[in-house]
C-alpha cells in the first residue's frame, strides 16, 4: 500500500461516444463507458461519435515536488494533487526534498495522514535514500517501505558516492523499492546553470554539460548490474545519457528510465530570452538532445513520462537567471503541451503518449495500471482534442505559476478525471 | 521545435543597449560617427556640450569599477546632464526582488537613463522591463559590456582607418570574460576576423558558432591586425576550480610579450591589467599599445550612447552637439 488519499464511496456516470484508447487493452475505437460506485460496468460501442472526445487510461506522475512539508507558500497536498486531477492523472508520487527531508517514519507518517486528509487523488511519497540528503548515511528503508514509501529517492541531489548507491541497491532487496536516481557528477556540472554549449557561450551562463549526466548513469548502471538489482534513472535530459540506458537495457540491466514534457519539447535555444521558467534542473539540452529524448520515448528505452513538477515562489523565480531556483510546474500542462508539441506536429503517436503517461511509471513504480476494461476500478481521463486554451496565471490549481508555457495557447485539454473510482475533475 | 514557443520580448529597437545583439550594423555605423563629430568638438577649449541639458542619467553600479563608472559620469557631464551615482558594496549577491525595488524607487525620480553594472546575468533586461527609462548595460556578469566593444571598434578605426576585413586577435580568459562576448558579436557585425587564442579550459565550448576561429596556439596572433588582450579574471576564479595550472605558466605559454608580436601590430586591453601575467608591462607601455586610446575613446562612445539613446540618433538633433 503505498497510495493515500481520503478514498471514499465510488462515483457513477457514463461517458458517452468518446474514442477509447487503451494501449494495455489494445483498444481504439468509439464506446460507451458506464462506471457504478467506481466500477467499469460497462463498455459498449458508441451510438453517436463525439467529435474530438478521447476517454483513456488517466495518467500516472511518479515525479512531483509537493512542497510539503516547509514550503506550504508554493504547494500543498491539496493544491498539487488538485493541479494533478486537472492534469488528468489519477496517482501521483511526490519527493523527499522538503524541509525537513522525508527521511524518517515520524514525517513520512505526517505526509500519509496528511494525504488520507487532503488529497484529491491517490498519492504516494518516496522517501530519501540518504539522511538528510547528504550522501553520507542510508536512510531506514525497512521502516519507511514498511510505513509505504513508495520509492527511494535523494531528487534534488545526486548521490556522489557509488559506495552508497551500492549499498542503498543491496538494501533495496530487503524494501521491495525502486531506488530513483537524479544523476549529476557535481565536478562536471559545477556551478552550471544551462546547458553547456554554443548558448552558453553566447550568453555568459556557467555550462552543465551533458557528459554530467551520463557518466553518473553508466555507473549506476554498472553497480545495478553488479548487485543485479533494478535502478530507475529520474529525468533524462542528454542524447549520451538515453544511449546509456538503451546499453546497458541491451545488457540486460533493469534500468528504467523518465524524460519531462518540457524536456521533449523544448531546447536551450528558450534560455536566450533569460525567462527564469527555461531554467531547469538538468537543463534544457540541445536540438539533437530532445530528439534523441523523443526517439527514447518512442523505441521504449523512457518508458514513462514524468512532470518533475516543481513549484516555486513567484518573489524567488523572479530574479536574475543565476540567483533563480530551478525547476517548473507541469501536472496541469503535461498532456496539453506534448499532444500541441509533439502529437499535433507528428513526432509522437497519440496513442503512445497516453501509454507513457499512465501504464508506462504504474508498471516501473508497481503502482496499480489504469485498464479501461469491465470489472476495474475506474481510472480514466476524457481529454478533448480539439479544445484550444491559453495558459495564463489564474487558470492554475497549483500555487505556483512558474509554467514554462504562460502565454501558449495548447490544444488538447482534460476535461474530466476519474481516480480511484472518483470523478476528482470535472472542466 | 528549436525555437522557443513563447514569443520574443518586446524590446523597441534602440530603446536601451543592453547587449551588442541589440544593435546591426547601421546601429554601429551611427555611433561611431556620432562619437567622431564628439571627439571633434571636445578639441575646443570650453568642453561641456548643451545637448542633454536638464535630462537625469543615474549610474547604478553593483560591482566596484573605476574606469567604467567614471567614463559614463564624465560623458553625462559633458553632455550637461544631471548625474547620480548609486553603489552597491557588491559584497552581498542582490536578489532580484532588491534589484526590481531598487529600479522602481529609482524610477520615481523619472531618469531619462539608467546605467546599470551587475554580477548577474540579464539584470540589465531586468530593470528595463520595471522602468521607463533608457537602460545601458554597463556590465552583466559574463554576459555583456556593449560600450566596451563599442569604444574597441572607434579606437581600431581611429587606429587603423577601417574595420572591414580586420583581423582581430583575443587572447586570454574567453570564458569568463563579457569584454570577449561583446567584442566578437561587434566585430562579427563590421564585417571583421575574429581569432580566439585561448587555453583550452578557459573557451568557451561553442563559441565557434558566434562566428569566430578558435585555437590554443599562441602563434595564432601572427596574423592579426590587433592583438587584444584579455585580463586574467583572477578574482573569477574560485578556489580549486583550476582552469590552468598557475599564473606563471600562463604568462609563459600565452603571455603577450614584444618577442611574440610581429611589426605593425597594435596591441589592446580592456583594462585593469594585471601586468607581467596576461601583458609584459614593456608591451603595455611601448608605442603599439592603444590602451591609453581606448580610455579615451570611452569618454567619447559613452557620450554618443546616451546622446543617440536619448535623441533617437536622429541628425536633426546634431546642432545640439555644438559648444554651450
Amino acid at each position: 500500500m503505498t497510495l493515500f488519499w481520503p478514498g471514499g464511496k465510488g462515483d457513477s456516470l457514463t461517458i458517452e461516444g468518446a474514442r477509447v484508447i487503451d494501449p494495455t487493452q489494445g483498444v481504439d475505437g468509439p464506446f460507451d463507458v458506464t462506471v457504478e460506485k467506481g466500477v467499469i460496468t460497462a463498455i459498449e460501442p458508441a451510438g453517436n461519435v463525439a467529435r474530438g472526445l478521447v476517454l483513456a487510461p488517466a495518467f500516472v506522475d511518479p515525479h512531483v515536488h509537493l512542497r510539503v512539508p516547509g514550503r506550504e507558500d508554493e504547494e500543498t497536498i491539496a493544491s498539487g494533487t488538485a493541479a494533478a486531477a486537472a492534469g488528468g492523472y489519477c496517482a501521483i508520487l511526490a519527493m523527499p526534498n522538503s524541509e525537513p527531508v522525508v527521511d524518517s517514519a515520524a514525517v513520512l507518517g505526517a505526509l500519509i495522514e496528511q494525504a488520507r486528509e487532503e488529497a484529491t487523488i491517490p498519492t504516494g511519497f518516496m522517501a530519501s535514500i540518504s539522511q538528510g540528503m547528504r550522501g553520507q548515511e542510508l536512510t531506514e528503508m525497512a521502516e519507511l517501505a514498511r510505513l509505504g514509501a513508495a520509492a527511494f529517492t535523494d531528487d534534488g541531489r545526486p548521490v556522489v558516492s557509488a559506495g552508497l548507491v551500492q549499498r542503498a541497491l543491496q538494501y533495496s532487496g530487503v524494501t521491495g523499492r525502486l531506488l530513483s536516481l537524479h544523476e549529476e557528477e557535481p565536478t562536471l556540472s559545477r556551478d552550471g546553470q544551462m546547458n553547456e554549449g554554443p548558448v552558453s557561450a553566447e550568453l555568459g551562463l556557467a555550462g552543465w554539460p551533458s557528459v554530467a549526466e551520463s557518466v553518473m548513469i553508466e555507473r549506476d548502471c554498472s553497480l545495478a548490474a553488479y548487485e543485479q538489482r533494478s535502478l530507475h534513472i529520474m529525468h533524462l535530459s542528454g542524447r549520451e545519457s538515453v544511449a546509456a540506458v538503451r546499453a546497458a537495457q541491451g545488457r540486460g540491466v533493469a534500468v528504467s528510465a523518465e524524460v519531462s514534457p518540457h524536456h521533449l519539447c523544448l531546447t536551450d535555444h528558450s534560455v536566450r530570452t533569460l525567462d527564469t521558467n527555461f531554467k531547469m534542473n538538468p537543463p534544457l539540452r540541445a536540438e539533437e538532445d530532445r530528439l534523441a529524448l523523443v526517439e527514447g520515448l518512442r523505441d521504449g528505452t523512457i518508458a514513462c513520462v514524468a512532470t518533475d513538477h516543481a513549484p516555486h515562489a513567484r518573489h524567488e523565480k523572479d530574479a536574475p537567471f543565476e540567483e533563480a531556483p530551478f525547476g517548473v510546474t507541469g501536472l496541469e500542462t503535461a498532456f496539453a503541451a506534448l499532444y500541441t508539441f509533439l502529437v499535433d506536429r507528428g513526432e509522437l503517436d497519440l496513442g503512445l503518449v497516453l501509454e507513457r503517461m499512465s501504464t508506462g511509471p504504474a508498471r516501473i513504480f508497481g503502482l496499480p495500471v489504469p485498464r479501461i476494461a469491465v470489472g476495474e476500478r475506474a481510472n480514466l481521463v476524457l481529454l478533448d482534442l480539439d479544445a484550444r486554451w491559453k495558459v495564463t496565471e489564474d487558470g492554475f490549481r497549483s500555487k505556483s505559476v512558474n509554467s514554462w508555457l504562460l502565454g501558449e495557447t495548447l490544444r488538447g485539454a482534460v476535461v474530466k478525471t476519474v481516480a480511484d473510482g472518483r470523478l476528482v475533475y470535472a472542466a | 521545435m528549436t525555437e522557443t514557443p513563447v514569443a520574443e520580448p518586446a524590446v523597441a529597437p534602440r530603446r536601451h543597449l543592453l547587449s551588442i545583439s541589440d544593435l546591426d550594423r547601421d546601429d554601429v555605423e551611427r555611433l561611431l560617427t556620432t562619437a567622431t563629430t564628439i571627439a571633434r568638438s571636445l578639441d575646443r577649449e570650453v568642453k561641456k556640450l548643451p545637448a542633454l541639458r536638464g535630462r537625469l542619467v543615474i549610474n547604478l553600479f553593483y560591482e566596484s569599477s573605476t574606469r567604467t563608472l567614471s567614463s559614463f559620469d564624465l560623458a553625462a557631464k559633458r553632455l550637461s546632464a544631471d548625474t547620480m551615482a548609486l553603489r552597491s558594496s557588491g559584497s552581498s549577491v542582490d536578489k532580484g526582488e532588491s534589484l526590481r525595488d531598487t529600479a522602481q524607487t529609482l524610477a520615481a525620480y523619472d531618469p531619462d537613463v539608467i546605467v546599470i553594472r551587475h554580477p548577474q546575468i540579464g539584470a540589465p533586461q531586468r530593470v528595463a522591463e520595471v522602468t521607463e527609462a533608457h537602460v545601458v548595460n554597463a556590465g552583466d556578469g559574463k554576459h555583456q559590456h556593449p560600450t566596451q566593444a563599442l569604444l574597441d571598434l572607434y579606437t581600431m578605426r581611429e587606429a587603423l582607418g577601417r574595420l572591414d576585413g580586420l583581423h582581430v586577435a583575443i587572447v586570454g580568459d574567453v570564458l569568463h570574460s563579457r569584454v570577449a562576448r561583446s567584442l566578437i558579436g561587434a566585430l562579427a557585425l563590421v564585417g571583421a576576423r575574429t581569432t580566439l587564442v585561448s587555453p583550452p579550459t578557459l573557451v568557451p565550448r561553442g563559441i565557434a558558432q558566434l562566428g569566430c576561429e578558435v585555437t590554443s596556439e599562441i602563434s595564432g596572433i601572427q596574423s592579426a591586425d590587433v592583438v587584444y588582450v584579455l585580463r586574467m579574471q583572477q578574482e573569477r576564479m574560485r578556489a580549486g576550480a583550476a582552469y590552468i595550472p598557475s599564473l606563471r605558466e600562463y604568462a609563459a605559454e600565452w603571455g603577450i610579450t614584444a618577442a611574440r608580436l610581429r611589426p605593425g601590430q597594435l596591441v589592446m586591453h580592456p583594462g585593469p591589467m594585471n601586468r607581467g601575467v596576461e601583458i609584459d608591462p614593456r608591451v603595455a607601455d611601448s608605442d603599439v599599445s592603444l590602451i591609453t586610446e581606448q580610455v579615451r575613446s570611452g569618454l567619447v562612445v559613452r557620450m554618443a550612447v546616451l546622446y543617440d539613446l536619448l535623441t533617437g540618433g536622429r541628425a536633426e538633433a546634431r546642432p545640439a552637439l555644438e559648444v554651450a
